[in-house]
């Protein structure tokens, strides 16, 4: 249990990556099979180092998680990768996202033409 | 109570770090340099004109005996920018003559400062290997760490090497570059790296090079000031400490070479040097010292030693482990 409780006015807090582990505490079990799953899924593969962590930079903006964002900004320098390659992963995770949205378009057209004379 | 590295070692049944012999002869020729690069753990500088520090004749002479005495494999002359230095070319001749290989640690912006219109074609001359710092091959980050204009001087003073047979790949004349992060975050891998810079300097500049050295940020000087006012300090030493690799200490430099200050005095490193802290033992100073012991000599150690065996480790050779 932690000692110090957050602040109520903040939800985030950079030290709960730092305490991650803790997650396990409870069903340490579940927790084990997700680290192992996440460690192999960043691991050496098909894809190199540098090649999964902008992924993940770009997923992080995606989700919107601030943890990600601050630990894959890190991991993407250290992996080589540099400012103007990060930010057109961002623009790429942008991209999907505003896609999405307009792609869901067609579904507005089909409704409006189904409902109107 | 140890320092954290000495911990490290500890931990890992490393401890002490001992010398395994002199084969490297690191001198440092002065703080004299025409840059002035954010990074800089010796703090060199333009305005560093002073015969305090920098090597004096009486210097050069203890270091021209040291390399005639034998043994030394490389003399890797570094600074400030240490063709600045009076006695650099006699140093590199001398070297050449008993048959040692020389090492020129150069900011290639140097070679078109006034009076050394000629260094590129010496350094040909004597085979001298160049081991050039290039923070990255994109202006812009480059330019942020070292100075503005420091990358277009930098790229001509590679095509100058190369038009001078360096970097062909035949060893006669080897063109290494250094690359270090511009920032407070460990380097990539080497090999990536270097294939990187190789794909994107030939395209870009049509220049090439024999290899690429990652080395670390060390936690001193002009660096850990910057990481104290960005309040990056404790993230940095806590980053180099988690990625403390043990399979990095057996090759880190300080075992196979010392470093020789402007004044004579003997250091285990370029690092330790600018910390003032020379080697253990009462005699210290190239004039009169033990190279029997020396060889097998317990390496001074500190926290910033850290830099050296975080990661894939981290020596003026580039990476230690793998």
């Amino acid at each position: 249990m932690s000692s110090t409780p957050p602040p109520a006015d903040s939800y985030y807090h950079a030290s709960h990556v730092e305490g991650f582990a803790k997650i396990g505490e409870a069903k340490p079990d579940l927790a084990e099979k997700f680290f192992a799953w996440y460690g192999a899924a960043m691991g050496p593969g098909a894809l190199s180092r540098r090649e999964k962590t902008l992924i993940a930079l770009a997923v992080a903006h995606a989700i919107q998680c601030p943890y990600c964002i601050d630990a894959y900004t890190k991991n993407a320098l250290e992996a080589g990768a540099d400012l103007d390659q990060m930010t057109e992963a961002l623009h790429v995770s942008a991209a999907i996202r505003g896609g999405a949205s307009m792609v869901h378009g067609m579904q507005m057209r089909d409704h409006h033409d189904a409902l109107s004379m | 109570m140890r320092n954290r590295f000495d911990q490290q070692l500890d931990r890992h049944a490393l401890a002490p770090l001992t010398a395994r012999g002199v084969t490297t002869l690191q001198v440092n020729l002065g703080k004299l340099c025409n840059q002035a690069c954010r990074h800089c753990h010796v703090d060199a500088g333009p305005h560093q004109t002073g015969a305090d520090v920098n090597m004096g004749e009486e210097v050069a002479e203890l270091v021209i005996e040291a390399l005639r005495r034998g043994g030394i494999a490389t003399l890797d002359l570094t600074g400030g920018a240490a063709e600045l230095n009076p006695h650099f070319r006699r140093l590199v001749q001398e070297a050449r003559d008993a048959g040692v290989h020389v090492m020129d640690r150069c900011n290639l912006s140097v070679l078109f400062e006034a009076g050394q219109e000629d260094l590129g074609a010496f350094l040909a001359e004597h085979r001298v290997a160049v081991v050039a710092s290039l923070p990255y091959y994109r202006k812009d980050r480059t330019d942020r760490q070292r100075g503005a204009g420091v990358f277009d001087r930098s790229i001509d003073g590679l095509l100058a090497l190369n038009q001078l047979g360096y970097g062909n790949g035949n060893g006669e004349r080897q063109l290494d570059l250094v690359y270090n992060p511009v920032g407070a975050y460990l380097p990539a891998d080497q090999h990536q790296l270097e294939a990187d810079f190789k794909r994107e300097l030939r395209q870009q500049f049509d220049i090439v090079f024999d290899h690429l050295y990652c080395i670390t940020n060390m936690p001193i000087a002009r660096f850990l000031e910057w990481l104290q006012r960005s309040g990056n300090e404790a993230a940095y030493m806590k980053r180099l400490l988690d990625a403390f690799n043990p399979a990095a200490v057996p090759g880190v430099m300080c075992r196979d070479l010392i470093s020789i200050g402007p004044d004579g005095t003997v250091y285990d490193c370029d690092f330790n040097q600018m910390l003032g802290l020379p080697i253990t033992g009462e005699r210290r100073h190239l004039r009169d010292l033990d190279w029997d012991a020396v060889a097998a000599r317990p390496i001074v150690t500190r926290d910033h030693c850290l830099g050296c065996t975080a990661g894939a480790g981290s020596s003026c050779g580039g990476v230690t482990a793998g």
